[in-house]
């Protein structure tokens, strides 16, 4: 058993070097730009978050958008559980781990992100239970931590399970992973709440002290996560032999669909509330939507959220646009570019503008902030990219412990006995 | 089948044994990424930050023994003269019994001279670049109670200004306090006196406590604090007025120094209208006492369920 383990680890290791030309360059590419991003926190270790854009007034920038940006991208996964897991549909079955694995990726982000983001990451091991003090059950960060880890292992659990399974060519008991799948589903919409509530909890800041923040949060997970899966689908279909049929591609579409108009409608339920009855407590909404006081840093970036969002939704509203799998893909790089605008910066910036004091100090992200971002985001495309190289064999059947049966004999002797 | 598989299986690739192509072609890989990475960790080379193993592994306040404490303070002590080349002297200093302290400020008399702000940095040890000051005096529109309508950084020859009133803002050291309850890891907390403090050394500069706070009276160290040697304050306090470390969190602490040593803090003493007055709220002489009881006294924020106990009062 361990020794069958072994090997795989071993194998995958090695097939983590094999590939074709274009992967090289893909995996190089993303190492350059994953190691500028490092050459970039590097810099921010020595001279602190001084060289970033953050400031007393607003304490937290697009480290932290990027952070609750990316958590939504993680949970969405649950989006191909349920139908698959709960519904046994076998169109998303097939593309279920490849879900899983972005949600994987996803969390391996939002950790770095929240890493890059504290003044002493040396003592990030102050969170940690008995060696640190854990303010658990009080701080909701805590909650954060909590939910983030634990959905990280139960995907790496998941997704570990099933893929060995397949290498081995064993029926996966159902007993190994459909609790913890059940699990994993409930726990996905908590890590985007717990999440949400993290703003939700702080009295000091109407803009995010509003129930509508946690319902908002799940709506434009749903619709960037599974609009960020049909791309990468349709990018692994073909560069692959792996076979994803269309029919998976539009189920992601109608929930891609549905949670717009969602996001949509609540945020038109925001604007309301902010609006028609203004209130001083409007202000961080004014300030984003129009401008405060002349500073209308803001203002151009969520108009274009807005603006493109709704081409989005028109686009998947008319059937004749959306069955065409060209205009989909316009649909969703659109709203996933909008949710990143609208709950990144424009989520976490008005938070804190104007300050409790009334004054207004706007941010704007630095380059060494943007290059880590970047940095950050390259990582986790590659390492999404090598979770996935890795899992289309053992899928199709081409790694596994026992070589294929149309493999020929000059196959079979490298092979150790097993 | 296309792909780089053509010739041998996936499984026969994966099986077969290094070969020394395979060998030299690792040894390429390695190379580039070793170069990689040390391009990526160049800057490193200029790290000016020292952390010692001490520093490292020191464990929550709450948990130092007594011994503990005394060695750290003497590092801490070491570490600021090797740092700001001056002797300073870092002293644990508990809050005294049956003490339980409040603030008042008397809005009508405040002049907006910001004599406060200055008093409480040369206490304090704030840092000089990037500037912090714990106190922000506000200037108020006549008619207006909304901060959003104050002017921040006034600069008049002369204050106060007519149809302006002038409102001090600083740590309201709550006894609910949101800042405290957000603290992931309890690096900040309310001490038996009601001082809220930091342990700047378990803080993890994650900054949600300055999100929290309805005051904006948390400042952060965004770059190693600067000070010239002979503006800092030699007589220091652990969770008080010591120098920050960088990248944590900070706030005033009612010159926790000075208060639980019988003095009245900084902000008060140079006050020069009198505005500013602070003491035991048990104590039923102090003056805190006679003019909670018998003043014009309310708190800021009161709808945030806070509980400050700094109030701002004024006479008829």
């Amino acid at each position: 058993m361990l020794r069958n383990y072994l090997i795989f680890l071993w194998r995958i290791y090695r097939f983590s070097f094999l590939g074709s030309v274009r992967y090289y360059v893909w995996m190089t590419i993303l190492t350059i730009f994953s190691l500028v991003g490092l050459y970039a926190y590097a810099h921010q270790t020595v001279h602190g978050l001084a060289i970033t854009g953050m400031t007393d007034q607003v304490s937290w920038g697009v480290y932290i958008a990027n952070f609750t940006f990316i958590v939504g991208l993680a949970a969405a996964a649950v989006m191909l559980v349920i139908p698959a897991y709960i519904y046994q549909n076998k169109h998303l079955h097939d593309v279920v781990i490849l879900g899983e694995l972005l949600a994987i990726a996803s969390i391996v982000m939002c950790l770095l992100f929240v890493n890059v983001d504290l003044g002493r990451p040396d003592r990030f091991w102050h969170l940690s239970p008995i060696i640190g003090v854990f303010n658990f059950p009080i701080s909701m960060l805590s909650w954060d931590v909590i939910v983030l880890i634990g959905y990280l292992m139960l995907n790496v659990h998941i997704c570990g399970y099933l893929l060995y399974m397949r290498y081995l060519r064993a029926q996966p008991s159902a007993l190994f992973y459909m609790p913890f799948v059940l699990l994993a589903i409930a726990w996905a919409i908590s890590i985007h709440t717990v999440t949400a509530f993290l703003y939700v909890g702080l009295v000091g800041r109407p803009f995010w002290n509003a129930a509508i923040v946690a319902p908002r949060f799940i709506g434009s997970a749903f619709t960037a996560g599974p609009g960020l899966m049909i791309i990468a689908f349709q990018i692994i279909r073909r560069f692959t032999r792996y076979k994803i049929d269309d029919e998976a591609l539009h189920i992601l579409r109608q929930i891609v669909t549905v949670s717009l108009l969602v996001n949509l409608f609540l945020l038109s339920c925001e604007a309301f509330k902010e609006f028609y009855a203004e209130s001083v407590h409007s202000s961080s909404a004014r300030y984003l939507f129009f401008g405060l006081n002349g500073y209308t840093a803001l203002r151009p970036w969520i108009w274009f959220a807005i603006t493109i969002e709704t081409i989005s939704a028109i686009i998947l509203i008319i059937p004749a646009l959306a069955k065409q799998m060209e205009y989909v893909n316009i649909a969703c790089i659109l709203s996933f570019v909008g949710i990143w605008i609208e709950k990144g910066m424009g989520m976490i910036v008005p938070g804190f503008l104007p300050t409790p004091l009334g004054e207004i100090v706007e941010y704007f992200p630095t380059l060494p902030e943007t290059l880590v971002c970047m940095g950050i985001w390259s990582f986790g495309l590659l390492i999404y990219s090598w979770m996935i190289h890795l899992a289309i064999p053992i899928l199709s059947g081409e790694l596994s412990i026992q070589p294929e049966a149309v493999g020929t004999k000059q196959a079979l002797s490298g092979a150790p006995a097993v | 089948m296309n792909g780089p598989f053509k010739t041998r299986s996936i499984n026969e690739i994966t099986y077969a044994p290094l070969t020394r192509r395979s060998f030299l072609k690792f040894g390429a890989a390695a190379a580039a990424a070793y170069a990689g990475f040390s391009v990526a960790l160049s800057p490193l080379k200029d790290l000016k930050e020292h952390l010692s193993i001490e520093e490292f592994l020191q464990q929550h306040y709450e948990r130092l023994t007594a011994e503990h404490m005394q060695k750290i303070l003497a590092r801490i002590e070491k570490e600021i003269e090797r740092d700001y080349h001056v002797r300073a002297t870092v002293k644990d200093i508990k809050p005294m019994h049956g003490v339980e302290y409040a603030f008042a400020l008397n809005i009508g008399k405040c002049i907006g001279c910001r004599r406060c702000v200055y008093g409480c940095m040369a206490e304090n040890n704030t840092s000089r670049d990037p500037q912090i000051q714990y106190i922000r005096v506000l200037e108020m529109k006549k008619g207006s109670q909304n901060v959003e309508e104050s002017e921040h950084y006034y600069d008049h020859e002369w204050v106060p200004q007519a149809d302006k009133y002038y409102m001090p803002v600083q740590c309201q050291q709550c006894q609910n306090p949101p800042c405290t309850k957000a603290c992931p890891v309890k690096a900040t907390w309310q001490e038996p006196d009601g001082i809220i403090v930091v342990d700047y050394n378990w803080c993890i500069g994650c900054r949600y406590c300055m999100a929290a706070c309805p005051y904006w009276a948390r400042r952060f160290n965004f770059a190693k604090p600067a000070l010239p040697p002979e503006d800092i304050n030699t007589d220091m306090a652990y969770l008080g007025n010591r120098i920050r470390p960088r990248g944590v969190v900070e706030k005033c602490t009612f010159c926790l120094r000075r208060v639980r040593q019988g003095m009245q803090p900084a902000c008060v003493e140079v006050c020069p209208t009198g505005s500013r007055v602070f003491g035991n709220v048990r104590d039923p002489k102090s003056p805190i006492h006679y003019i909670l009881n018998n003043k014009r006294v309310y708190i800021f924020k009161e709808e945030a369920g806070t509980i400050p106990r700094f109030y701002y009062c004024f006479d008829v």
